[in-house]
């Protein structure tokens, strides 16, 4: 079996699976956060009145939650989603609430791995479709919906279909400047935005190993925009390293056996990467950064669970260093504990010296709903991970999406910039 | 099942435009079926009526995992998408909330039915007729476990112990 089979085949208890097996899986983690959770609270209200009993849930240590969509509150609609939030985490004895305004906090797949929420070989599911993110410690790693996380809460568990497992085998060290939201856009452009649908997407080869683990996160949050159910790398020694550092203990690192199946293999020569961006209006719809059309740019924004991790600040910083933005820029470290050490490190004097406006953690502009919204015909370059019409903002913006090292080069020249350009 | 087809000859209608991030913080379902469709049609709240099918291509549904989008729709009166491919998300969300049925179609489908045409879907025989047309098409098959659960009345209906 491979790495997801075996952990599937573990959480259904039995002795193994096979694509297209269904299993209900016992879940080691359920993630929620200021949507998903009170969409939950509607689904328990409804399933209160067909008799259904809600007042316990099965594990509430297992179960933690984010305020990350609509902080700081966009509106007095926001604000009571907030306190919806507040008072369900203290009624159903959830201890594991990260709120805006008190210390750590930020977008739940940051989170997850910031604060080792996940652990390698879990079933870990998450009321958000970028679940797919926590992939990267080598757990099957999930988006669902407010039902399916509803049923997860009252149950411990849920249905899955056991996926077809595509590999990506990936050869080589990513070249300087090149970073892996360039090579997740290239894959995403070689298979479509459907190329993945209802399949894992596992990582491996030398350019993983190469690969920071931060890089991985990365590549397994864009396999979402793939169409994938999850994406994977198997954990191996960074892994160990990066959660122990975070207070992880007894990792049990699972891994796929030595006669693994997968239903395709693809190869990528990563050491030989281009930068890469995603054009209006699919994250499918690739070209590198050399043939990208010559459009002025009205804003870089700099944030997200795909592309404000310390590594992706630390990336735009050496960009710039000493220089000034031509255009709006935001920087959006996606965690505090990031945002703390991007100002112990002068990440965040570099920001502003460049006349960048730092922000607070939130999805807020790359979902389109708050803090910084593009207007009619507004266009933007974005570290984030879709671009789909209305995206971030009115149905007539436009949103390139790139690497951070692309967007803090576009933004000191105010067009798509090749950030070797620069150096 | 009968109803009549709002036609979107387009792949990849995605949660942005379905219902957009914006509305995400609204949690009343009336207040959100208002908004249905908004990115793509704005006229989609005004022509769509109880009962209606939607027809699109590939991939619908795809982005987010956000449950407002087949919630909205169902609160619309949409009963069934007709697409050439889901994402998987929506359409998880889609049958296991027991909001609408998500047939999966073939080219010929697709191709032969028209907006407004008057269509019967019968899951049990995997059949779509076009009434107006007089015209017969195949459905996919629901895999074994989403019929269950559809048969059930969604995800919190159906026991698994009983199978």
């Amino acid at each position: 079996m491979n790495i997801v089979e075996k952990i599937l085949a573990r959480a259904s208890g039995k002795s193994s699976v096979a694509p297209d097996d269904v299993v209900f899986a016992d879940v080691d983690k359920v993630m929620m956060h200021d949507v998903s959770g009170p969409g939950v609270l509607k689904v328990f209200d409804k399933l209160k009145k067909q008799g259904i009993p809600v007042d316990k849930l099965w594990d509430p240590t297992k179960v933690w939650v984010a305020e990350d969509h609509f902080v700081p509150s966009a509106d007095k609609l926001s604000a009571e989603n907030i306190v919806k939030l507040s008072n369900f985490t203290k009624n159903y004895g959830i201890e594991k609430h990260f709120k805006y305004g008190m210390g750590q906090y930020g977008i739940c797949h940051t989170l997850s791995h910031e604060e080792a929420m996940v652990m390698p070989g879990d079933v870990y599911v998450g009321g958000d479709s970028h679940t797919n993110t926590t992939g990267a410690l080598g757990a099957f790693a999930c988006g669902l919906g407010h039902t399916d996380i509803a049923y997860v809460l009252l149950n411990g568990n849920i249905w899955f279909k056991v996926p077809e497992t595509y590999y990506f085998k990936l050869n080589g060290k990513l070249p300087d400047h090149v970073m892996a939201k360039d090579l997740i856009l290239k894959i995403i452009g070689e298979i479509g935005n459907d190329g993945g649908a209802y399949r894992t997407m596992q990582f491996g080869g030398s350019g993983i190993d190469e690969m920071s683990v931060e890089s991985r996160l990365t590549l397994c949050n864009m396999t979402t925009e793939a169409g994938a159910k999850n994406g994977i790398v198997e954990p191996d020694q960074k892994v160990v390293d990066y959660l122990s550092q975070r207070g992880a203990t007894n990792l049990n690192l699972v891994t796929g056996d030595s006669d693994a199946e997968y239903s395709k293999i693809f190869e990528f020569e990563s050491s030989e990467m281009e930068p890469i961006i995603a054009k209006p209006f699919s994250p499918d719809n690739t070209c590198i950064v050399s043939e990208s059309p010559s459009v002025e740019l009205d804003k870089s924004y700099i944030g997200s669970c795909t592309g404000a991790k310390y590594e992706d600040l630390e990336a735009a910083a050496k960009i710039l260093k000493g220089r000034k933005v031509k255009i709006r820029t935001e920087i959006l470290p996606a965690a505090i504990s990031i945002y703390q050490r991007a100002m112990e490190n002068g990440l965040l004097k570099i920001f502003l010296d460049a006349g960048v406006t730092v922000g607070p953690p939130t999805c807020g502009a790359c979902c389109g709903a708050h803090m910084g919204v593009l207007a009619k015909d507004e266009i933007c370059i974005s570290t984030t991970n879709r671009n789909f019409p209305g995206r971030m903002g009115h149905v007539e913006s436009q949103t390139y999406l790139a690497s951070p090292m692309v967007a803090a080069a576009s933004a000191v020249t105010g067009k798509i910039t090749d950030p070797r350009d620069l150096i | 099942m009968k109803g009549n087809i709002i036609k979107y000859a387009r792949d990849n209608i995605d949660t942005d435009v379905i219902i957009p991030g914006q509305y995400l913080k609204v949690h009343d379902y009336t207040e959100l079926a208002t908004h249905a469709m908004e990115g793509l049609d704005p006229d989609f709240h005004s022509k769509v009526k109880e009962g209606d099918f939607i027809l699109s291509g590939k991939n619908f549904g795809c982005g987010s995992s956000r449950e407002h989008a087949p919630i909205a729709l169902s609160h619309c009166g949409v009963k069934a998408i007709l697409a050439l491919s889901f994402a998987r998300i929506f359409y998880r969300n889609s049958v296991d909330g027991a909001f609408l049925l998500p047939i999966e179609i073939d080219q010929d489908a697709y191709d032969g039915i028209s907006e407004g045409d008057e269509i019967d879907i019968d899951v049990s025989k995997n059949e779509i007729k076009n009434i107006t047309k007089n015209q017969t098409y195949k459905m996919k098959p629901f895999s074994e476990i989403i019929g269950k659960i559809i048969a059930a009345g969604g995800l919190f209906m159906y026991k698994p112990d009983q199978d």
